[in-house]
Parts: structure tokens; sequence; C-alpha cells
């Protein structure tokens, strides 16, 4: 069993608490992805776990294997680093190699066991080639495989695809989810790109501060947030705030401070009466380009909003609208472009309005 | 069509900065060849009237003369390079612990621990070296090779210390980590992946300390006489009358130092130098 579990770790730099408390589990096979802002504990957790940080408190198991006080070495762990790390005086091959000769296996399993894992990393044929010799992207994946040749228990990814450029990134994301798939082997990812948290992840842990935010499923995070935290991380979202004015099961009415009423979804328990914050998020909202009329005769959530900016992003227009005294993030198609001053009303969907407790100012 | 006249006057510049270069370089270089050969060189003539190379052959004891100062230098030369040699050994069994550990480890006041190395070449040499000839006296060392070879290392040892601090810090830690995750042990780690990285580097601070030794004067002058004789301290005694005898060993003493710049300039690369200071 390679479950990975994580009972009150705590890490401090001199004052600062890096990890208070932290208690995560990883199911065998999962692959969970730390997010968070920088800062916030992630990669501490990380090395942690891989032996490089010694936690001031807490246990870390695999399995029934208590390894807190066991050296990298002999964790059983695989690692991929940020910058590689890749050994520029050796070849793909000897990179590959180097952990099964510590391991005493013999050369011709070795040569299988190299092959084998070049052809899951795409790179059949690079055996002989320097790490000099191949780019940002073939890096990354020798490095993977360098991890995964030893077959180990646990796999850690430390924002590996993090120093690769926007169109590599974004194909890398599907391998790494798609390797996965195919080798089951329990992962525990760090990054801080959202998109890419929620391409790859089983579930996600949201971190701030030592803390977990929260931690679920990538939708269950994105369209359900339980604070207020994980609503702005996530998405580009703007709060509009008020008063929580009445729940009915799964539908919260919220009053907003302009005296408008906002239909959403209640999130993080929130109760009548108390102070909560809605997250707007640009694809729940829709534009209806026709003219101005009565705002509240449209339909729920429909309000007349005024547009501040506009900008062009290839696949949508970007859009600030006012909407009374505050602003919100809007999409619109790229055929009709509005132009700063027009008015227009937008309706905002109930479905994709999750209201989250306000944090205490 | 208008002539550019910019390029060609930065072309004529660099062209001139080349030569000037080229004549600093060689220029004392061929003055000493010049000399060393040299039997008789008066004022004007631009080249020496008569040449001999009977001042290589005294030097290199193929031949014996009576004059002053003419004597083989054949011993001189191979107790310098011994020397040499051992201080390299020394200086380089201390000093790659020592920069090892000033670049992977938070040693408290480790800018003051290299700043002290750096002191004896900082300081004014010849009153550091009459205390140390006191002190070695009284310690039995003084005229030794021993001591000699002491004195070498503590000159040679800031050349040591922050060349290889600086080549290991040049290597990546995640280098050595990621060789531990795949389960090497520490010693193994550093052994496999971190030496043959900082190798290269670790072969120009040894040159240079050898460099150092080799042509070190001051130190040697003061607590080797008159039982150790180096090189340097025998270019020193015939330079004053006999001048050719003296470009033959100041040529030989150069010889070795410009031979491993260029070995050095072929071997290092700029990142591991860069990360010095």
């Amino acid at each position: 069993m390679s479950e990975l579990r994580m009972e009150n770790l705590v890490a401090r730099y001199g004052k600062v608490t890096a990890l208070d408390r932290l208690n995560l589990t990883i199911k065998d096979g999962e692959l969970v992805t730390l997010l968070g802002p920088s800062g916030c504990g992630k990669t501490t957790t990380l090395r942690s776990v891989s032996g490089f940080l010694k936690p001031d408190e807490g246990e870390i198991y695999i399995g029934n294997r208590n390894i807190t006080d066991i050296p990298p070495e002999k964790r059983g762990i695989g690692l991929v680093f940020q910058n590689y790390a890749l050994w520029p005086h050796m070849t793909v091959f000897q990179n590959l190699a180097f952990g099964l000769e510590l391991r005493k296996v013999p050369m011709e399993e070795i040569k299988k066991r190299v092959r084998t894992v070049l052809s899951v990393v795409k790179l059949e044929g690079y055996e002989d080639r320097y790490p000099r010799q191949l780019s940002g992207g073939q890096q990354q994946r020798v490095a993977l495989a360098r991890a995964i040749i030893l077959e180990p228990d646990i796999l850690l990814l430390d924002e590996p695809l993090s120093n690769l450029d926007a169109l590599l990134r974004e194909q890398m994301r599907f391998e790494i989810a798609q390797i996965h798939k195919r080798l089951g082997i329990t992962t525990l990812y760090v990054t801080h790109d959202q998109t890419e948290a929620m391409v790859i992840s089983d579930r996600i842990v949201i971190m701030k501060d030592g803390k977990v935010m929260q931690d679920g499923k990538p939708e269950e995070i994105y369209l359900r947030p339980k604070n207020r935290f994980v609503a702005g991380f996530m998405g580009t979202t703007t709060f509009l705030e008020g008063k929580v004015q009445s729940i009915q099961g799964d539908t919260c009415i919220l009053q907003t401070s302009e005296g408008w009423e906002l239909k959403g979804i209640p999130c993080g328990g929130i109760t009548p009466g108390s102070k909560a914050s809605a997250a707007v998020r640009p694809e729940a909202v829709e534009i209806l380009y026709s003219p101005v009329a009565s705002s509240k005769g449209k339909g729920e959530n429909s309000f007349e909003a005024e547009v501040d900016s506009s900008y062009f992003t290839g696949e949508v227009i970007d859009y600030h609208f006012r909407l009374g005294g505050s602003f919100i993030r809007v999409r619109g198609d790229t055929k009709r472009i509005l132009k700063p001053g027009e008015k227009v009303t937008v309706r905002i969907d109930s479905d994709r309005l999750p209201i989250v407790p306000a944090e205490p100012l | 069509m208008k002539l550019n006249y910019r390029p060609i006057l930065i072309k004529t510049f660099e062209l001139v900065l080349l030569v000037l270069s080229f004549l600093i370089i060689f220029g004392p270089m061929t003055s000493l060849f010049l000399w060393s050969v040299a039997q008789k060189w008066y004022w004007p003539h631009p080249l020496p009237q008569e040449i001999t190379f009977a001042y290589w052959k005294q030097a290199l004891g193929i031949e014996k003369s009576l004059a002053i100062g003419a004597v083989s230098i054949v011993p001189a030369f191979l107790l310098s390079v011994g020397i040499a040699i051992v201080t390299v050994i020394i200086s380089m069994a201390l000093a790659i612990p020592a920069g090892y550990a000033l670049a992977k480890y938070r040693i408290p006041f480790g800018t003051l621990v290299m700043f002290l190395f750096l002191m004896p070449n900082a300081f004014p040499q010849q009153p550091i070296f009459v205390n140390v000839l006191q002190m070695f006296t009284r310690m039995g060392l003084a005229g030794t090779v021993p001591g000699v070879i002491l004195v070498h290392i503590l000159l040679g040892l800031v050349f040591g210390v922050w060349i290889t601090s600086a080549t290991f810090r040049s290597i990546p830690p995640s280098m050595e980590e990621a060789a531990r995750s795949v389960g090497a042990t520490a010693p193994k780690a550093f052994f496999r992946i971190t030496l043959p990285l900082a190798a290269p580097g670790l072969l120009a601070s040894s040159v240079f300390v050898f460099i150092t030794s080799l042509d070190e004067f001051t130190g040697t002058f003061f607590v080797g006489l008159p039982f150790v004789q180096t090189l340097p301290l025998t270019l020193y005694s015939s330079s004053g009358y006999n001048m050719q005898f003296a470009s033959v060993i100041a040529l030989i003493l150069l010889v070795p130092s410009i031979l491993f710049m260029f070995l050095i300039q072929r071997v290092l690369k700029a990142e591991y130098v860069g990360g010095m200071g």
C-alpha cells in the first residue's frame, strides 16, 4: 500500500511558521496537487516528504512505514525538480542508470528498463545524448524518467513545468496526466498554476500560510469554495459584498451593500444574517446586448452595468464592468466589442455563483 | 556611395588594442629571451651583438663556469617544484572540505572566515615574515623545507578556499539532492556527482596554489635562508650582476605560469569563475 500520510507537521524558519499542524493523506495511486501562493508552505511540505527538511514536529508515513527519521536516500521516493537537475557530465542513459547501478542491478536489466522508461516519456533513442543537447521539455521528460525508473512508492514533483514556456507547459500537462494514469504511482505535485492543477489532479489542496484552506476535487474547489481565499484564488474572481438574507437548501439570497438581491450557492457554512461575499467569475456572467431597461425586470441576478474598459485578448474580450459601486470582470464575444461608457444588462448565472463567508477584516 | 567611417575606426582601435596587449604580454618575454642568449649587448644596439647559449648550458648544469652566480639551477628547480607539489596536496586537502562547507552550510561568520584566509596576502609581507621567522626559529622550523612549505600553504590557502568555495557554490544543491533521491548516500553523492562537476574549478584552484608556491619569494627568503634555496631565491641572488643568468631563471619561472594560464582557460568554464567574490 503506497499511501502517503502526514500527521501534524510543523516547520518553522526562525519566527515564521511555514507548516502549521499540517494533516494530509494521499491515497494509493492518487495525484494530489498542493496549490497556493508563494510562501504558503507547499515546497516546505514537499521537502519534508522527500527528506531534505526535518520538520520540527509531526510524523510522515508511507503505508505503515514511519519515514520521519529516515534519510532521503532510503525513503524510496522519486523526485522531479523544477530545474530538472540532470547531471550534465553524464549521458541520458547514465542519468537514468545511476540509481539502478547503486542497487547493483545487472547491466542487461538496466538497459531494458532504460529503454522502457524512455518510451513512456516518448524519448526513444535518446540514450547517448547529453543534457545540454536536449531542449527544456526533453530535459524535463528525462528528469521524470529518472524518477520513475526506480518504480518508487511515491512520486514528488516540485513545479516541474515552471521553467517551460507557456505552450510547452500546456502540452506537458496532458502528458503528465497520461503518464500518471498509465503508471498509477501515488503522486504529490506542487504548482502555482491553477489550470495545470485542475487538469492533472485527482484532488487539489489549497494552502495558505502553512495551513490547508480546502481539500477536494478540482470541481469542488472551483465551484464550491469553502472560504473567501479559495474563491478568490481560483478563476478570475471579483467579489460583491453583502449580508445573507436567506438560505433555502441549495440556494442563498445575498443582499448586497447597494440593496440588490443576488441568488447563489451557499458555501462554507454561511448562515442567515452573516456577512458574505459573492464570487463573481467572468464565465458565469452573461452580457445582454440589448438597450438598458429597469434592472430588476429581466429575471434573477440581472443588473444594469456600465462598461469601464475593454481589452482584446484574442479568444475573448476582457471587460471591466461597473456594477453600482463595484467592478466585475466579464468576458464577451469578440463579435461585438463594447466601448467604455456603454450601458448593458448583465445576468449572473446563479448556479455558478458561490457565496462564501466574508473574511473578518 | 558614402563611406561609413565608424566601423573602420572601431576596427582600427581594436587592432591597436590587440597589438598593444600582445606587446605587453610578449614584449618582456622577448626581452628576457634576448638577454638570456646575449654574450655582448651594449646600447644602442637593438639586438644583442653576440649570441651564446652558454648561460643556458650553465644554468642547466651542462657546463660549468667560474663566473659569479653561474650555478646549475637544476637542484633549486627540483626543490621548488617539490615544495609546490607538497603545498598543493596539503592545501587542497584543507581547501576542498573548507570550500565545500562554506558553500553548502551557513557557517556563522562565514564571510569573516573567508576574509581570514585572505589576511596573509593582504598585509605587508616583510613584517609578517620577520615575525614568522622568529616563531619558526623557536620551533626549530627556520631554514627547513617543512617551514617553507608551511608558509606556502598559508599563502596558497586564499586561492584554495576562495576558488573551491566559489566552485562548489556554483553547483546547484538539486544535483546532489537528485542523487540522494535515487538512493545515493551523502558521501556517494559527493564523490560521484559533486566532485566531478567541481573538478575543473578544483583543478584551477590547484594550479593557482602551485604557481603561488613556485613563484613565492618573500616568505621563502625570510624563513628558508640560508639552507632552503628555491628558484626565485636563486633568481634574486643572481639578478644583481649577471643579467643573462637572471633572464634564464626568469624565463624558466615564467613559462609554467603562462602554460598553466592557457590550461586553465581551456578547462575552466565561465560559470565556475563567475561565482567568485
